[in-house]
């Protein structure tokens, strides 16, 4: 069982996501500008400033080597977990619905919060129970979900009075029609133990990850 | 490199001459000895500049290295002490943790997002120049009351510039402090202080060596910013014509700063580099005559190769520009194409610039034609050094300085005094602040922002049984502007203090002396007293000055700053699970105070400030060893994980303090501070080294068995309940937020 992570010029949180996956997985650096994917079993594209995230953020991670693979991999129905600029990116790239917008106070904000499982119908929260409460910290200045998306695909919104961002309908998280392909704002690698994450409530999205990788 | 007639000489341009010199920041004394450096002929336009810029406070501490020298500077644990990038000291296993603070307060006060980004840019690449990966950024602002729009602003674009430089890169910000007060108003302060991680073995200093060797310079390209930012801007005072210096404040670029890290941690990691330096204040000039000076040897470099912005820039511009997010660094002829391709591979631009020589002179030139040629010593070594003349004010510190604005309507009962104080700019919660920044990204903040007194950073790279090291900046410019000496050595014990409440042992030192103007005789009192109480307070807590800045000449039209020693202090514990917390954590704990005495004084306090009175003539003197002793007991404590809660007594006092704790645990408690003479000190004195703890009543009893110990109430309830004297108060935990959340509407 391998967990890709993707890592391109500016992204942050790799180290985190890789930290991630180790636990439940192998963790595989990917690096942008390389389309081998290293037979990895399911991708992760992590947080961060991917190219400055200038021009707009994931506008020109979308078009790097390593992106035209996973979409590839995306499309074959593998596992696909976009975190804050890895859910920017596969927007951009076209394998989520939606777009990322200025958060309503147009201020980074860093804080932990509560996110209510929509559905466990997903690999990602298939070790969840619907309406269970997930306390993980989010931090972005773009995170205001904007689509059109059908509600089946949501999965996790934001506890009441946890909507920071402005998004949507309390949105924090979808996938795709196939639901092999999540993204969400909220860092689910930052709260996989309760020594540095406040919660390992983040753990489960990775767990469910892998079990529909084996599958 | 061909033979090229000598600078100056007839075939070359005038020199620029003395009313130039004089501009840019030398004095006239002082041209003539750099006349006398050049052998006897006048500087030419690059080397005017280059000496210009060496030679400013800034570069050259040319009123504080006499001070600097009296400082403690070793100990067991320091691995590189001041004089480098930045200092560091053994964490244990191998690895050493580096830190350094730094200021950048005139360019802030110029243009605040950009000079506050800049600021943490520059840090950042001190740290990462040793070959640290960096794991930490604290910052330490000061402005004027936030009642002025320009405050405000100043804050708001401050916070932004820091935020957005230290989240774009992924470096937590993880602690600091922001102070409001009227002398700050047209001077703001912006210090910013970053950690790093290696292993020590693997750390690289600065010293160019190797005759033969490369000079190559990676990163940005050389642009026009920055023109004399040291010079210009940070060596001198702040006038009414701000505006026009906006050119000399550079633009920072967080994403190339992002790929320059991983970059040189690359380069270095792979064995290709004999030296590294960033390029920070004076650019090309300060980065490459310090790595010949520290590696005693000579250099030729070619502007004419360095990749610029502009094709127009003239030698002096190139070696003076500060363009951010750039490096510099030395290595083997024969691993130059090994170096070039992995800034490739970072997409970075590097390009070879010069070689290392055995002339002991630096030699700049344009295309193969020498257009600068100076000896390497004079340039970094040689910039005189002034005594200061201290003169202490006839009517004491504080009277330097206007009496603050009382607060109107500052209620007289001890109910409404509490809400007050705890919704004043200071003592507010910091949340709106802190949460603009990135504080957990790396996966190793054990205790972030208002969970502790001092910011817990896990070591995960050590591997098993890995320790955490803990962190915090302080520095109280009124208690200093009051009394010099025991104001800083307050600063210094408050750092270790609350070092000590997360149950960490300290290591080292750093500090950011802000100052104003040092040729005025009573800024140099307050200069010499604060070095003098920072190095005491340093060596009775062996925590050694293992590396710090100086910022003079901070002072505008309405008068000079409070003297602001800005301290940082990095300690370690053994084990993260058991990193203390602020917060009263159970109910049924008992609460103590452990050093507290009746001594504390209302002078110089926030109190006192809130009331308007005016800064006394002096401090209390304080018994440092016995503060230690009770730091120590509560560190061990905490270490030992016997106490709920840990937070030091300070600004606001004891019923601040108390509150606080009731705050970060979202739980009430009830207290009797028995009989007292005076209500108000007894609740809202000031003191060092004082704390309240919470815990079970037998840790409490065991603590009390080292030191005075004082039980004072029981966690519990929706309330914070007091009963002092005659007195009985209570304010409920909803009331207490709201005063404490005052700082939200600055932030809309």
């Amino acid at each position: 069982m391998k967990l890709g992570v993707v890592t391109f010029p500016g992204t942050c949180d790799d180290a985190d996501a890789r930290i991630a996956a180790g636990m439940v997985a192998e963790a595989v650096p990917l690096w942008h500008r390389d389309a081998d994917l290293r037979g990895v079993d399911g991708i992760i594209v992590p947080g961060g400033f991917s190219y400055g995230d200038y021009l707009r953020a994931g506008a020109i991670a979308r078009f790097s080597p390593v992106m035209e693979s996973v979409v590839a991999f995306a499309r074959d129905g593998g596992p696909v977990l976009g975190i804050c600029n890895g859910f920017q990116i596969l927007c951009e790239a076209g394998l989520l619905p939606g777009a990322l917008l200025p958060n309503t106070g147009l201020r980074f904000v860093c804080r932990q919060v509560d996110l209510v499982v929509q559905t466990t119908a997903t690999p990602f929260t298939s070790t969840c129970t619907v309406g269970q409460v997930l306390s993980i910290p989010a931090k972005h200045t773009t995170g205001r979900y904007f689509g059109e998306v059908a509600p089946e695909q949501v999965v996790l919104r934001y506890a009441h009075g946890h909507n920071f961002n402005g998004s949507q309908d309390d949105i924090a998280g979808v996938v795709n029609a196939a639901g092999n392909v999540m993204g969400l704002m909220p860092h689910p690698e930052h709260a996989v133990e309760t020594l540095t994450g406040g919660s390992a409530d983040g753990l489960a999205l990775f767990e469910g990850m892998t079990r529909v990788a084996v599958a | 490199m061909s033979p090229s007639p000598e600078p100056g000489s007839d075939d070359t341009v005038a020199a620029p001459g003395i009313e130039r010199a004089v501009a840019l920041g030398l004095t006239r004394d002082e041209y003539a000895l750099v006349c006398d450096e050049l052998g006897g002929r006048e500087p030419n336009e690059v080397e005017l500049a280059m000496f210009s810029l060496l030679w400013s406070e800034h570069c050259a501490y040319k009123h504080s290295k006499k001070l600097l020298r009296t400082l403690p500077t070793e100990g067991p644990a320091v691995v590189m002490g001041p004089g480098e990038n930045a200092g560091a000291v053994d964490v244990g296993g191998g690895w050493a943790v580096a830190f350094k603070v730094e200021s950048h307060n005139h360019p802030s006060a110029v243009e605040p997002f950009q000079g506050a980004a800049t600021g943490v840019g520059g840090i950042l690449r001190d740290i990462f120049a040793l070959g640290a990966r960096p794991i930490a950024v604290l910052d330490s602002l000061r402005f004027g009351e936030p009642t002025s729009e320009r405050s405000r602003y100043l804050l708001d674009r401050a916070v932004a510039g820091i935020g957005h430089y230290g989240n774009s890169i992924g470096v937590p910000t993880v602690g600091g402090e922001v102070v409001f007060e009227a002398p700050y108003e047209t001077n703001c302060l912006v210090n910013a202080m970053a950690l790093g991680l290696a292993r020590t073995e693997d750390m690289i200093r600065s010293a160019a060596a190797g005759v033969g060797n490369v000079l190559v310079l990676f990163g940005a390209s050389t642009g026009r910013d920055g023109i004399g930012g040291a010079s210009v801007l940070a060596s001198a005072e702040l006038d009414a014509a701000d505006e026009s210096k906006r050119p000399s404040v550079q633009v920072g670029d967080p994403f190339e700063e992002s790929k320059l890290l991983e970059c040189s941690l690359e380069l270095l990691s792979a064995g290709l580099l004999v030296a590294l330096q960033d390029l920070g204040a004076a650019g090309l000039t300060s980065a490459a005559s310090e790595m010949a000076s520290k590696g005693d040897v000579g250099l030729d470099l070619d502007v004419g190769l360095v990749p610029l912005r502009e094709a127009d820039m003239e030698p002096f511009e190139i070696m003076v520009s500060e363009s951010q997010e750039r490096m510099l660094c030395v290595c083997e002829p024969d691993k130059v194409d090994a170096v070039l391709a992995l800034c490739e591979k970072w997409e970075v631009n590097g390009t070879a610039i010069g070689e290392v020589t055995a002339t002991g002179r630096f030699r700049v030139l344009r295309d193969g034609e020498v257009v600068g040629d100076m000896p390497v010593s004079g340039l970094v070594d040689d910039a005189p050094l002034y005594d200061l003349a201290p003169e202490r004010p006839v009517a004491g510190g504080g009277s330097l300085y206007p009496a603050p604005v009382a607060l109107p309507g500052l209620p007289d009962d001890v109910h409404g005094v509490l809400v007050a104080l705890l919704s004043s700019p200071n003592l507010a919660s910091r949340r709106p602040l802190f949460e603009q920044y990135d504080s957990i990204v790396q996966s190793r903040t054990v205790r972030r922002p208002e969970e502790a007194d001092a910011a817990v950073l896990w070591l995960r790279e050590m591997g098993d049984g890995a320790p955490a090291i803990a962190t915090s900046i302080d520095g109280n410019g009124r208690r200093v502007a009051a009394d010099p000496y025991w104001g800083t050595v307050g600063n210094v014990l408050e750092c270790a203090a609350n070092l000590a409440c997360v149950g960490a042992r300290p290591l080292g030192t750093t500090n950011n002396l802000n100052f104003a103007n040092p040729e005025k005789p009573h800024v140099a009192w307050q200069l010499t007293e604060a070095v003098r109480g920072l190095g005491d307070a340093c060596r009775a807590l062996d925590a050694p000055i293992v590396g710090g800045n100086v910022s003079l000449y901070n002072e505008g039209a309405a008068g000079p700053i409070y003297p602001t020693p800005v301290v940082g202090m990095v300690g370690v514990l053994a084990d993260p699970e058991r990193a203390g917390r602020l917060g009263f954590a159970r109910d049924g704990d008992a609460v103590a105070f452990v050093g507290w005495d009746a001594t504390a004084a209302l002078a110089a306090s926030e109190l006192a400030k809130l009331r308007g009175e005016p800064l006394p003539d002096g401090l209390a003197p304080i018994d440092i060893a016995g503060v230690r002793i009770v730091l120590e007991a509560v560190r061990d404590a905490v270490a030992a994980g016997e106490l709920s809660s840990a937070h030091d007594i300070a600004e606001g006092g004891p019923i601040v303090a108390l509150a606080e704790c009731c705050l970060a645990g979202g739980r009430g408690a009830a207290l009797d501070l028995g009989d007292t003479d005076d209500v108000w000190a007894a609740l809202f004195g000031e003191a060092s080294g004082a704390f309240v703890v919470s815990g079970p009543r037998e840790a409490l009893h065991r603590l009390g068995e080292r030191v005075a110990v004082e039980v004072v109430g029981t966690v519990g309830g929706d309330g914070l309940e007091l009963a002092i004297g005659s007195l009985r108060e209570r304010w409920t935990l909803h009331e207490l937020r709201a005063a404490s959340g005052a700082l939200a509407p600055l932030f809309p």
